[in-house]
């Protein structure tokens, strides 16, 4: 993701999420420019709309190495959802089970309140119905969250499955993060 | 070193058939009904053949095996929650009398730690616990070794049986309590298999470890536990499909104990197999370890309680 342009500037590509909003991608790129970086394209996925409704965005970015966390933290301060940003992805992934009565639980209201209160996109799904002698049902769910927001995004489901009387397994540990 | 061996099962019978062994000498044996007693050492294989026959090590009465002439009082009585009687009495008596104790019953240590500490700051001799975390793996000793200070966390698969239990479910597809009645059949889990699946013996385990690395402040009651005896086997289908399986796994730090069903990578470290163990270590500057081996058994604890007892006549 990272070319060498010259001695000082390197090409660097900022993938965003945007709310589909006039004005959003404005917004998104004022921080680029004001903090040093030349913009050298701008992929706008309009067609493309994530789950959440929001629209992915590619930046292409040109600046000194030493400038590009300071473009990437402008854009969070902004309020933009950073993706990935250089070669570094900001998107750590997680894996949790969750066990129990998931259909009287009001699975798609798990998991929309679990990526409401946690920064975290649910990025896959698996679901195995329970069997018919009235065991219990799991899902697999695969969250991206932001970088050093894995703790607390699995923290979040915690805290919904245990209102909706789930049962959580979470990662070990040692095995969060990539 | 002299020895009395109180207790009887499984890990008490191993350390005074092993003490010999180990350039040990055994002064007495006591379980809950009788006690055996020599100052000039006790004939081992006789009085275990006794405890055979006839249910109990000897005649004599339990408490004096307390007062008889050791160096070190190995406590090896069951498990007790709350007060951690009789095995905390016990102790309390070892140390009054300025001899060692090691435990290698977890409820003194899990229950009472500050006030054992507190004993032992008041006596000649020394507690010692390592066979109280991972049967046979030396983990007391290791972070001790470290310095407990140098040691953010530690975390583990620190039960047998429930490890054995959810190893059976993902390789067979069979159901918990399918599985639960097979490891009663082979004894890998006893009768009431409560204080194993639902997470109590590896919490016990996690109260010790985090004692061990704050310098005391938690029992059992601090710490956030949940046991396998949920899981259906569904949930280890979805995760097999992911690359991952699902272990009891404990973990201890200064800021508490959880202990719970957790996600590990299916070819992972922590995913050992069967009644295996395994302890990870992590430390400030060196890194990771991990040591992994027979969590339980008589043998395999008893080498625990003989490593300490080197310890001590060192």
């Amino acid at each position: 993701m990272t070319d060498d342009v010259d001695g000082d500037s390197r090409a660097y590509t900022v993938r965003l999420e945007l709310v589909d909003r006039p004005g959003e991608l404005l917004n998104a790129l004022r921080p680029i420019a004001e903090n040093g970086g030349n913009l050298l394209s701008i992929f706008h996925e309009r067609g493309n709309i994530t789950p959440r409704g929001h629209i992915p965005v590619e930046v292409d970015v040109e600046c000194p190495p030493d400038r590009f966390e300071a473009i990437v933290e402008a854009l969070t301060n902004a309020g933009v959802n950073v993706i990935q940003a250089g070669a570094e992805r900001f998107a750590e992934e997680v894996v949790v089970l969750l066990v129990g009565d998931l259909v009287e639980a009001d699975l798609s209201d798990t998991l929309s309140r679990i990526e409401d209160g946690s920064a975290a996109t649910v990025v896959d799904f698996a679901f195995a119905a329970g069997d018919r002698n009235g065991g219990d049902a799991s899902a697999r769910v695969r969250l991206a969250a932001r970088r050093g927001s894995v703790e607390e995004a699995v923290a979040g489901i915690r805290g919904v499955a245990d209102e909706k009387g789930l049962l959580t397994v979470e990662p070990a540990g040692s095995e969060v993060g990539p | 070193m002299r020895v009395a061996v109180l207790g009887a099962g499984a890990v008490g019978r191993s350390v005074a058939a092993l003490a010999g062994e180990f350039g040990h000498e055994v002064v007495a044996v006591a379980d809950s009904s009788g006690a055996a007693l020599d100052d000039g050492g006790i004939d081992v294989e006789a009085v275990l053949a006794a405890k055979d026959e006839t249910g109990t090590v000897g005649d004599a009465d339990p408490a004096d095996a307390l007062e008889a002439d050791y160096d070190a009082l190995v406590e090896a009585t069951p498990t007790t929650l709350g007060d951690a009687q009789p095995g905390f009495g016990h102790v309390e008596r070892a140390l009054e009398r300025d001899r060692h104790a090691v435990l290698a019953n977890k409820g003194p240590v899990a229950e009472r730690y500050d006030e054992l500490r507190a004993l032992e700051a008041d006596s000649a001799g020394e507690v010692r616990f390592e066979a109280t975390v991972g049967g046979a793996i030396p983990a007391i000793a290791t972070i001790e070794d470290r310095e407990p200070e140098q040691v953010p966390a530690v975390r583990g698969v620190l039960n047998g049986t429930a490890n054995f239990t959810l190893t059976r479910m993902a390789a067979e597809g069979l159901g918990y309590d399918h599985v639960l009645a097979e490891a009663q059949d082979l004894g890998v889990a006893e009768a009431d298999p409560t204080f194993d699946v639902e997470g109590t013996d590896a919490a016990l385990k996690c109260v010790i470890l985090a004692n061990l690395l704050a310098g005391g402040g938690f029992s059992l009651e601090d710490a956030e536990v949940e046991g396998i005896s949920g899981i259906p086997g569904n949930a280890l289908e979805l995760a097999a499909e992911d690359g991952r399986t699902i272990r009891l796994i404990g973990e201890a730090s200064r800021d508490g104990v959880r202990v719970g069903p957790r996600l590990v990578p299916e070819n992972g470290t922590l995913a050992v197999s069967g009644t295996m163990n395994i302890v990870q270590i992590e430390t400030r500057h060196g890194g990771r370890m991990n040591l992994s081996g027979r969590g339980a058994g008589g043998p395999e604890t008893a080498t625990a309680v003989l490593a300490d007892l080197r310890r001590l006549s060192r």
